[in-house]
């Protein structure tokens, strides 16, 4: 830290009068925090612009978690909505899935940020949508395999927390890692159907009366995490409890290395994801909006927060066991014909069928089969309930005690 | 032995590694154990040693060096234009280790 002129190498490439202090990894531009700040903000404007993400007059859901990404997302949105007039209303929505000690913090946080940006905040609970907080879930079937549950529910939770406050357009903090991430994961799945929606920015099933859109799609996590350093936003971190989604662990590892070799290989992964798209798209039945539609694939996905922490700190080997061993418990309450998720290689792609889409059975949501996968799910819960103990790891857990007994990894 | 004082902190859910304590004011020797100036290596490998859960190292560092997707902030800059591990450390730094893989 040099108070006297620095060298003009070491000056913003910007403003060119202050001294750079982030490397930005999309450009390798060299950047002031004030010039930073602003680029980032007016990318993000790009983005929403130029897919004309918003209209005017509208409400609009955050989908917040109290992390970064999508506090980042609620702060970004309501800076660009003051200076460009987008004349958005835009409300939080948080989702609580009954973690004990998860989620207490992290909506104490965004309590805070409803306050500190002006918005409403609705906060809805597995356990009022589902009948099933997440420890229940954990108590039941154990550690392994629950992502899938609290992915299924989180995805449903949001678009009926949106509908139930009348809003059609939910905007969630997935970043450009987030996507590289989930193209790699739908790459060596060979799911083509979900690989071309993950990377589109808004994903509307034609039959799904709630649209879902990623403005923070292009942002960098670093930079993300840079923006709410400098900005001093009021985030939480926490790891997800129970046991992180192996697979996307393995991904996450394999992007963080790849920004270390070479910084823009998370955009690179990007684009290529899109440019896969656009290939799918234009087989029959590649654009149809299966209930997988909004989200990157089961689990913890992470700009609706809690993204399972533990998994990319495990080395490789682990991971697939782990995932080895969440497959075949997840195999139990899958339905019928649905593909297995999984790492063996030996599943040919399924190439695009053609879907219908109906209503749910039981609640009315919008699925190709007889049950949305939600009901799925809790139909094979309950089918389980009067078991009073179950075996996790070797402890007993009482139904109603909790999750205490779970050692934390 | 001469020691650098520095302020050393942890975010992101780093401090969770370290006593659950963000800020950590430290005495850090002036020298490596080759006798060259202490730089982040240097401290990276001192942190390891002296303040990180042992159990939990494997979430701080891989392969000799902090993990990719922790950044590290030298008195607010970005340490990739700081050199990386070879800055060398000064009196009264701020070095800010922030992790970005924890739950968005
Ligand atoms: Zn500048
Ligand atoms: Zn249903």
């Amino acid at each position: 830290m040099t108070a006297s002129n620095p060298p003009l190498s070491k000056l913003c490439a910007h403003c060119k009068t202050v001294r750079a202090q982030i490397l930005r990894p999309k450009t390798h531009e060299r950047l002031c925090k004030t010039c930073f700040t602003t680029v980032f903000e007016s990318e993000i404007h790009a983005t929403i612009t130029t897919h004309t993400l918003f209209q005017r007059g509208s409400r609009v859901a955050i989908g917040a978690s109290g992390g970064k990404d999508s506090t980042v997302l609620a702060s970004v949105l309501k800076t660009l909505n003051t200076r460009y007039d987008y004349g958005v209303e835009f409300v939080l929505l948080s989702i609580d899935e009954g973690i004990t000690g998860y989620r207490d913090d992290s909506l104490e946080t965004v309590k805070r940020n409803a306050v500190q940006y002006g918005m409403e905040l609705c906060i809805l609970g597995y356990r009022e949508l589902y009948g099933w907080s997440m420890d229940e879930v954990v108590a039941q079937i154990g550690k392994k395999g629950n992502c899938t549950y609290c992915g299924v529910f989180r995805r449903q939770a949001l678009d009926r927390g949106a509908a139930r406050l009348g809003i059609t357009h939910v905007v969630t903090g997935h970043n450009a890692d987030d996507i590289a991430e989930t193209v790699v994961m739908n790459l060596l799945r060979g799911d083509l159907p979900r690989l071309q929606r993950c990377t589109s920015i808004v994903t509307e099933s034609a039959s799904s009366p709630i649209a879902r859109s990623k403005p923070l799609k292009y942002a960098y996590e670093k930079e993300i995490v840079l923006y709410a350093h400098y900005k001093q936003l009021d985030y939480f971190t926490t790891e997800c409890i129970y046991s992180p989604e192996a697979f996307r662990g393995s991904a996450r590892s394999l992007i963080k290395s790849l920004e270390r070799v070479r910084p823009s290989a998370i955009l690179d992964i990007v684009r290529s994801g899109e440019a896969f798209a656009g290939m799918v798209a234009e087989r029959p039945g590649g654009g149809g909006g299966s209930e997988q539609s909004a989200e990157s694939g089961g689990g913890c996905g992470s700009g609706g927060g809690g993204r399972g922490a533990g998994g990319e700190m495990a080395d490789m080997e682990k991971e697939l066991v782990a995932a080895e061993a969440a497959k075949g418990l997840e195999t139990e309450i899958l339905m019928p014909g649905k593909r297995r998720k999984g790492l063996k290689g030996q599943q040919t792609p399924k190439v695009v069928k053609e879907q219908v889409m109906g209503n749910c059975r039981k609640c009315g949501y919008l699925t190709s089969q007889e049950f949305c996968q939600a009901c799925a799910l809790i139909e094979g819960l309950n089918k389980n309930r009067p078991r009073r103990m179950i075996e996790v790891d070797g402890e007993e857990v009482g139904l109603n005690g909790g999750v205490e007994g779970l050692s934390l990894r | 032995m001469a020691t650098i004082p520095i302020t050393v902190e942890f975010s992101g859910g780093l401090e969770l590694l370290f006593s659950n304590q963000r800020t950590h004011k430290l005495q850090i020797p002036a020298q490596d154990p080759s006798g060259n100036p202490a730089n982040i290596g240097f401290l990276v490998s001192y942190l390891c040693d002296n303040l990180v859960e042992a159990k939990r190292k494997d979430l701080f560092v891989m392969d000799g060096t902090v993990r990719n997707g922790i950044l590290v902030l030298i008195n607010d800059s970005d340490w990739e234009l700081e050199g990386e591990d070879r800055y060398e450390l000064q009196g009264a730094d701020n070095i800010l280790f922030v992790s970005t893989l924890h739950g968005g």
